[in-house]
């Protein structure tokens, strides 16, 4: 039974009380319930372990079973750790579970066979989480509790010292302190933009007006990117809790909204279950604390438009209109919702701010660069071994993120490119892994941090496709409201597409730049002012890809069908992989030690013997070159 | 594929629609929670229930009309028994997601956000679904299938029924 909490101090007398009840000598047996491992089939290995555990007759002093938020490493989905040992458990079929109840958890044995190895060196297992190198290098500010609690349960959060930050704020700061506290910090804003935190909550509330509010942005518009929706599953109460702070900062707020897209259930449910136990507590809704400060949080599902992230877009979404932008002379700050001061943050920024009072300011800033403090979560998505969430401190060089966490690129094949920022950022080459990846040096080079996400681009992927990828998703995505964004990325992506096809001409480079240019410069809002940066950062890193697909009509990559043919090489010791791979039956297999043949009539250039192929034994040629 | 869609009895869709604008509290401010959670009971915004969301909210249905039609998430005609969501995110893309894409649309005979005609399927592209280790995948009625390659795609479509 859940009793309110009606002073400051009786917080942590609830926190001793959580800890007292539970016995320290029980396992905890956690399975990652993050979206990436039910997808790998984690819910079953929950429900076998629950047969289990009842079968074999291990009561709840003994283990007890927790369902937990994304450990990150979706790549060796389902996890499961087990507690206090750590002991870290990689795809874990529902089969594993009776041998890991019957010999890890009653005879506390180490089953190796589920243990992770560093590829290419299968002897030396990791036994424990930390040994792992995809955790080694990374710093876990944000996701430090994600592992540990079951965000359906507000005492898992209570128990690690949640709450605290905001009783720390209630009880011992002015409101102005806590901006000034967000200001010296240099948190900046972790949705795109970077903005200054602390100095967004100052204009909210240096702005006149006796109602405003706070809005949570969890819409997370970049296709390639799942951090805030991990965040809002793994653990809602830490969203909350910077909500709160923020409100009590800019004062005068008694309603906050959380924008969350309708396609995340799970960051859906749990944000609701995680108000509903909050208002129980008292830590939410009338009078919390009994400090006298007022907070309601309401929840307001997205329909999934790229544009329903931006500012004005968003806001108007939550109003119940069409998400359109509309033109900024006056910013959020001062004119937001329903024409209220606004404070919009993204998720991740508003997690950065309890842990902020917890460590302190000093220690936050000693984590970053002179300009981006802090950590930042990226998801390191693509052509890269160890895909998943990765949280590391800012300045960290590209080749870190990619190469020593990610484990590089797989099968053997050559990086080519890394794309930072999801649809308005860019792509930089080999020659930039060495980046400090922040704020202001990813945009001087062309990219931007964006939402985070760091998709890796292999030999196998064609650039101009990419932009094109990108360019068209903008294009649908534009609400249609301005006519440079809405004309001018049609008549970008056409002449992109002219350049696939072969049927483009030299000059059209220049006609893309001018055409990026006025996009950029004319578009009401920055989906548009922003969503040349694909293209530029391409053509001033991969500008002969460019020039490749239109002088010889031919795409290196082996992507762009209507330039490119596959020859099979002399040296195909026909190994069949290949054969095995094509869907059409294109591959004529000839005898062990005998290249495959390869039947261009019925080849449909879909690249799936590319990718397989492991030996080079295949060669793209563009369709008019007749040797 | 626009096939004709048969009008629904209104005191059928009312009894559907009443309980989710009570729920919202007739709040025209909740119109897109409002028309997700109709969607849900219809799988899919019949216009029937469009008419009857507009005139109980005592608003325009042209605003109704904007809102179901500005957001991808709404679908105006019927949905097939099966849901077949292609992730077309930049991590799929970049792992060959056009190719899987490609192979559904002409194995089915229908395109990126069309029903088929015996209503068994509906194809639909879907941004990052947070799973981008299984990429390139489906989801199929909310189930996962991940690291999808070309041969893989005919099984999966001959296991639905
Ligand atoms: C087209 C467009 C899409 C955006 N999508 C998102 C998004 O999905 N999530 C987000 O937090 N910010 C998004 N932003 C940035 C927001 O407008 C806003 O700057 C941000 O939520 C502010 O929070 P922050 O200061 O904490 O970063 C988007 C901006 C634009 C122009
Ligand atoms: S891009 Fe497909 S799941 Fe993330």
């Amino acid at each position: 039974m859940i009793t309110r909490l009606n002073a400051t101090q009786e917080l942590e007398g609830l926190r001793q009380q959580i800890l007292a009840s539970r016995n320290q000598d029980t396992l905890r047996i956690t399975v990652c319930c993050g979206t990436g491992c039910i997808a790998q089939g984690a819910k079953k290995v929950v429900e076998a372990f629950k047969r289990e555990l009842s079968a074999q007759n291990v009561n709840a002093e003994v283990a007890e079973l927790k369902e937990t938020g994304c450990h990150g490493f979706c790549e060796q989905g389902p996890i499961v750790v087990i507690r206090p040992q750590d002991i870290f458990y990689k795809k874990v079929q529902v089969e594993d579970v009776p041998k890991i109840v019957a010999r890890t958890i009653i005879n506390g044995e180490v089953m190796e066979r589920l243990l992770y190895s560093v590829p290419g060196n299968k002897k030396e297992k990791c036994t424990q989480e930390s040994q792992i190198p995809f955790y080694a290098k990374q710093e876990r500010v944000v996701f430090k509790n994600n592992a540990y609690i079951d965000p359906t349960s507000i005492e898992d959060y209570i128990a690690v010292g949640g709450y605290a930050s905001l009783v720390k704020v209630l009880t011992t700061l002015q409101s102005q302190q806590v901006i000034d506290t967000i200001i010296d910090s240099g948190l900046r804003g972790r949705g795109g933009g970077g903005f200054p935190t602390g100095w967004k909550w100052q204009s909210s509330k240096d702005a006149a007006g006796d109602i405003k509010f706070v809005v949570c942005n969890c819409d997370e518009g970049d296709p390639g990117a799942f951090m805030d929706r991990s965040i809002m599953e793994g653990n809602p109460h830490l969203v909350l809790e910077g909500m709160l702070i923020a409100a009590y900062a800019v004062g005068n707020v008694s309603e906050a909204y959380i924008y969350i897209r309708n396609e995340y259930p799970y960051a859906l449910k749990h944000a609701y279950k995680a108000i509903e136990d909050a208002k129980a507590y008292g830590l939410l809704g009338d009078n919390i604390l009994s400090t006298g400060f007022n907070l309601d949080i309401k929840i307001c599902r997205g329909g999934g438009a790229f544009v329903c992230g931006e500012s004005t877009a968003l806001m108007a979404s939550i109003e119940g209109k069409v998400g359109e932008p509309r033109a900024k002379y006056v910013h959020t700050s001062e004119k937001g919702l329903w024409g209220r001061p606004t404070v919009l943050n993204n998720v991740e920024t508003l997690a950065n701010v309890p842990v902020i009072f917890e460590k302190g300011v000093e220690w936050y800033k000693s984590i970053g660069t002179e300009g981006s403090k802090g950590t930042k979560v990226f998801a390191l998505v693509g052509k890269v071994n160890n895909t998943g969430l990765v949280e590391v401190p800012m300045g960290i060089s590209l080749r870190e993120v990619i190469m020593d966490i990610g484990g590089g690129v797989p099968n053997k094949k050559q990086f080519k490119a890394v794309q930072t920022g999801g649809p308005s950022g860019g792509c930089l080459p080999e020659s930039k892994l060495d980046l400090a990846v922040d704020f202001d040096e990813l945009t001087k080079n062309g990219s931007m941090m964006g939402s985070g996400a760091m998709v890796v681009m292999d030999e196998r992927n064609c650039m101009v496709d990419t932009a094109r990828y990108f360019i068209e998703f903008l294009e649908e995505e534009s609400c249609g409201k301005c006519t440079p964004c809405r004309e001018g990325l049609r008549a970008i992506r056409n002449i992109l597409m002219d350049i696939c096809s072969g049927k483009a001409e030299l000059e059209d480079i220049d006609r893309l730049e001018k055409l990026c240019l006025a996009v950029t410069e004319g578009s009401l809002c920055q989906l548009g002012g922003t969503a040349a940066n694909p293209v530029l950062s391409s053509l001033k890193y991969f500008r002969s890809e460019y020039e490749e697909h239109i002088t010889n009509k031919y795409c290196r990559a082996g992507v762009c069908k209507d330039l490119i043919a596959f020859y099979i090489k002399d040296n195909c010791p026909g190994c069949v992989l290949c054969y095995k791979a094509c869907p059409t039956w294109a591959i004529i297999y000839n005898g062990k030690g005998v290249p495959v043949t390869l039947i261009q009539d019925k080849c449909t250039k879909c690249g799936a013997c590319l990718d397989v192929c492991n030996l080079d034994a295949l060669e793209v040629r563009s369709v008019y070159d007749n040797r | 594929m626009s096939k004709q869609v048969e009008a629904l009895d209104m005191q059928e869709v009312l009894a559907k629609v009443n309980p989710v604008l009570e729920k919202h509290g007739y709040d025209d401010g909740m119109l897109v929670g409002i028309l997700q959670d109709v969607q849900a009971q219809f799988n899919y915004l019949p216009r029937e229930a469009l008419i009857a969301v507009a005139q109980r909210l005592g608003i325009a249905l042209s605003r109704v009309f904007s809102v179901a039609t500005f957001f991808k998430a709404f679908s105006l005609t019927p949905r097939g028994r099966h849901q077949l969501q292609v992730c077309m995110g930049t991590a799929c893309h970049v792992r060959g997601a056009a190719r899987i894409l490609e192979k559904f649309e002409t194995q089915i005979g229908i395109k990126a956000g069309q029903t088929s005609e015996d209503m068994k399927y509906t194809l639909e592209t879907v941004g990052c679904v947070g799973a981008c280790a299984l990429g390139p995948l489906v989801v199929l009625d909310n189930e996962f299938e991940g690291h999808l390659t070309v041969d893989k795609i005919e099984p999966i479509l001959e296991r639905l029924d």
